[in-house]
């Protein structure tokens, strides 16, 4: 997934409750006898609607770009204000299809070629119809506790992660490696949690997070991964330890970043589908980089990061569990299974205060543990379009 | 049902890279399953799986998904119902969309239980059917010469996708892994190109990578008797019958030490086949088709030796077994020092391996000239359930108690 999609997305005021993903039966080929089936021509100074109204249920907009610059088309509340559901970037001669589960009432639907101003709106009326579309009153309360708690959960391990590393850069600049070592895995847990938040940040990411293989040609390294390794050289060739003039400039780098990741932290909102695709994306991260062992290459503490990842995927996904309940029963069930499953494959991994050590586990306890993941990974890629549906 | 999503692929294929091979369909329904007697495509992605879940619900959902797709796939349609760019834009589409504008090119797709599924390692009865499970239905036994991988070997389910478009085989298994995610996973899959063997009279024999012609006496599609006597499982062959009209499918990954190999004079080369390398005629004389005689005098003993492969794997000496064999070439790249990592990935359907397989391999690994040359890395055993009748799905026969 993109790293950058909080960051961004939060410019753009929270889309609300009835936004899309069902898929559209379009099989039966006949789309111009479904009046919930409509076409908006999007051109540079007009925006067409192929009707004026439909009847109450799955509404599909399929949005055709004919201008020359890319377009937007939203539908939006009586007021022209609440966004109801919309589709972005829509490039010249593409189109996007855009599926809102929509009740009986006024609407406004906007096109906005260039992106810019208030877009070329019109009013839009959604009738009642036989299908009986579920608003539920306290859907709203629901989503405002997800999001309250995601946002409160991100700001305290964003908070712990401040203190963890403050203690870590102590540790690693007075010489005290064993507590150091000891320390590393528990501090970067607070990271891994958060680690699309943090990774949304394309400035700091790189200078806090890098591994050495990620670096480009003369690219300066810095960061967690170069002291992980300063700490546990026995895997590099010929390597020479810092001094203790480098060990501070390095430490000292990564915890003024530290300091402004958390300062800019307290400041994020996340709306449903951000919470959701960030419990995909800590999944994906597990999928490519710790099941994978390269994460923590010289540290051999993979695991740990492995089960941070999972601690905030399952914290994100509990927070919009309810909403899920709600609307795909049957999926919410299926990730209470996977998340469980996994969990089990971890706990008997675990080895003192942590884990076992990543070159401790046999090649069938990695498979089993890539297996679980790939059994949850698959459920969970659902999960964004179910909390919007 | 097929027939439109057939229809949705098929016409937006270019008609210069698609001509009527490539828009060939076969249906995935019948008598028996497709890609077993179905002519040999060109490309092969087979895959074998272990199965996760302890629930036989499960398993049997995954069998109908399976079915579901598989017969829209072979028909020329995606994987998923809704399509590779139809569906909603905040989900991952149902099909992975690879095979866009790429006409059916043939594809089959063909699935089989392998032991394991039956009774697992500790013995225990995992869904249930371990009564069902034929007497046939062993892993294979350890033959001289094996080196196996257990990452290439064995597997509680396997699917083999063979299509003339390596793109459409692929596409085919990798969506069928990805519906499985969770109920199952991938334990190991192999490409194949270059069939290595034909099954209609009409085909060229093809050349493995020896360089020799290869499955000149398969069983032909043609042959009626043949394929009952030897590959299709019989009446009163199995508990309940459940195999009735299905097969063995013997899959063993067979590395050629090809620098070795091409070292070897032309002459030693065809006295180790027993056949001409240039027309595939038996040492013994005449053309590719002719029977060998292995009774004929050569200059230094009979003119096709003694440990000629041609000679101890013939079912002269077997009883008359015969095998259909649906193997293809395959060449993982190089290995470490070098050398390809390539050679046989030997498919056979059979009747029964006890009969038909392994003596025929033990007798190859005890006196085959060609063993020299051969490193057994991969093998598998699985029962391929007869064909699915409409409505049903892959396998139901096995799971209707």
């Amino acid at each position: 997934m993109r790293k950058a999609l909080i960051v961004t997305a939060l410019l753009v005021a929270a889309p609300a409750l009835a936004a899309c993903t069902e898929n559209t039966d379009n099989g039966g080929g006949g789309e111009s006898g479904d009046a919930r089936a409509l076409t908006v021509n999007s051109s540079a100074d007009a925006c067409e609607l192929s009707a004026t109204e439909a009847p109450a249920g799955t509404l599909t907009f399929d949005v055709t770009n004919t201008g020359d610059e890319v377009t937007e088309f939203y539908l939006l509340g009586e007021d022209g204000l609440r966004i109801v559901a919309e589709v972005e970037n829509v490039g010249p001669s593409l189109d996007r299809k855009l599926t809102v589960n929509a009740p009986a009432g006024e609407y406004v639907t906007a096109c906005k070629p260039g992106m810019k101003g208030d877009g070329i709106r019109d009013a839009f009326t959604v009738t009642e119809s036989d299908e009986d579309v579920k608003v539920s009153t306290d859907e709203q309360e629901l989503v405002t506790a997800a999001q309250t708690n995601y946002a409160a959960y991100v700001q305290d391990q964003s908070d712990q992660l401040l203190v963890k590393t403050r203690e870590f850069v102590e540790l690693y600049e007075a010489g005290d490696d064993d507590a150091a070592r000891e320390l590393y895995p528990v501090a970067r847990t607070h990271w891994e949690r958060i680690e699309t938040v943090a990774e949304s940040f394309g400035d700091l990411d790189p200078m806090m997070d890098a591994r050495e293989a990620d670096l480009e040609t003369g690219q300066k390294w810095t960061g967690w991964h170069l002291i992980e390794k300063d700490l546990w050289p026995a895997r590099a060739k010929g390597y020479t330890v810092l001094t203790p003039e480098e060990r501070t400039t390095y430490a000292q780098d990564l915890l003024t970043n530290t300091e402004t990741l958390d300062g800019r932290i307290q400041d994020l909102d996340f709306t449903v589908d951000q919470i959701a695709n960030g419990s995909r994306g800590l999944l994906e991260e597990v999928a490519t980089g710790k099941v994978t062992g390269e994460e923590e290459y010289w540290s051999r503490t993979d695991l740990w990061d492995f089960q941070a990842n999972v601690d905030g995927a399952k914290v994100g996904y509990d927070g919009v569990r309810p909403l899920v309940e709600q609307k795909d029963a049957a999926l919410a069930e299926q990730l209470d299974a996977r998340f469980a499953e996994l969990q089990e494959l971890l706990d008997a991994e675990r080895s003192g205060d942590g884990f076992v050590f990543y070159d401790e586990m046999s090649a069938d306890q990695v498979k089993g543990l890539s297996d679980a993941v790939n059994a949850l990974s698959e459920p969970l890629s659902r999960l964004t379009a179910a909390v919007l549906s | 049902m097929a027939g439109a999503f057939a229809a949705g692929r098929a016409s937006e294929a270019s008609p210069s890279s698609a001509g009527p091979a490539r828009e060939k369909t076969y249906p995935f329904r019948g008598e028996h399953q497709a890609g077993i007697d179905t002519p040999v495509q060109d490309r092969l992605h087979f895959a074998a799986f272990d199965v996760r879940t302890e629930s036989r619900e499960e398993l049997v959902a995954l069998l109908q998904a399976w079915t579901e797709a598989a017969e829209r796939m072979t028909g020329g349609g995606p994987a998923g119902p809704v399509g590779p760019v139809e569906g909603a834009s905040n989900l991952p589409p149902d099909d992975t969309g690879e095979a866009i504008g790429l006409p059916a090119s043939g594809l089959t797709i063909t699935f089989g239980f392998g032991p394991s599924l039956f009774r697992d390692a500790s013995g225990r009865d995992r869904f249930g059917i371990a009564d069902r499970r034929p007497e046939a239905l062993a892993r294979l036994p350890h033959f001289p010469a094996d080196n196996l991988d257990p990452a290439r070997s064995d597997g509680d389910l396997c699917i083999q996708a063979c299509a003339d478009d390596p793109q459409v085989a692929v596409h085919a298994i990798r969506n069928l892994a990805r519906i499985g995610f969770g109920t199952v996973a991938v334990r190991w899959s192999q490409l194949g190109f270059g069939r290595t063997s034909t099954t209609s009279v009409g085909e060229d024999t093809p050349r493995n990578l020896f360089g020799f012609k290869d499955g000149t006496a398969n069983v032909k599609s043609s042959e009626a008797a043949a394929l009952d006597e030897h590959v299709w499982v019989g009446a009163g062959d199995s508990p309940g019958d459940w195999l009735a009209g299905g097969s063995y499918l013997v899959a063993r990954r067979i590395n050629m030490t090809i620098e070795v190999w091409d070292r070897q004079p032309l002459g030693d080369q065809e006295n180790f086949v027993g056949r001409t390398k240039d027309s595939g005629a038996p040492l013994s004389g005449g053309s590719e088709f002719t029977e060998p005689d292995f009774d004929l005098p050569g200059s230094n003993g009979p003119a096709i030796p003694t440990d000629a492969h041609v000679r101890v794997v013939h079912p002269d000496l077997h009883d008359g077994a015969r095998m259909l064999r649906r193997g293809y070439n395959f060449v993982d790249g190089t290995d470490a020092l070098g050398g390809l990592n390539a050679g046989l990935f030997f498919i056979a359907y059979v009747r029964d391996p006890r009969t038909h397989f392994i003596p025929i391999q033990n007798a190859m690994a005890r006196s085959d000239a060609l063993m020299e040359y051969l490193k057994f890395t991969g093998s598998a055993l699985f029962a391929v359930p007869p064909g699915t009748a409409p409505g049903e799905y892959v396998g139901q026969s096995l799971f209707d108690a």
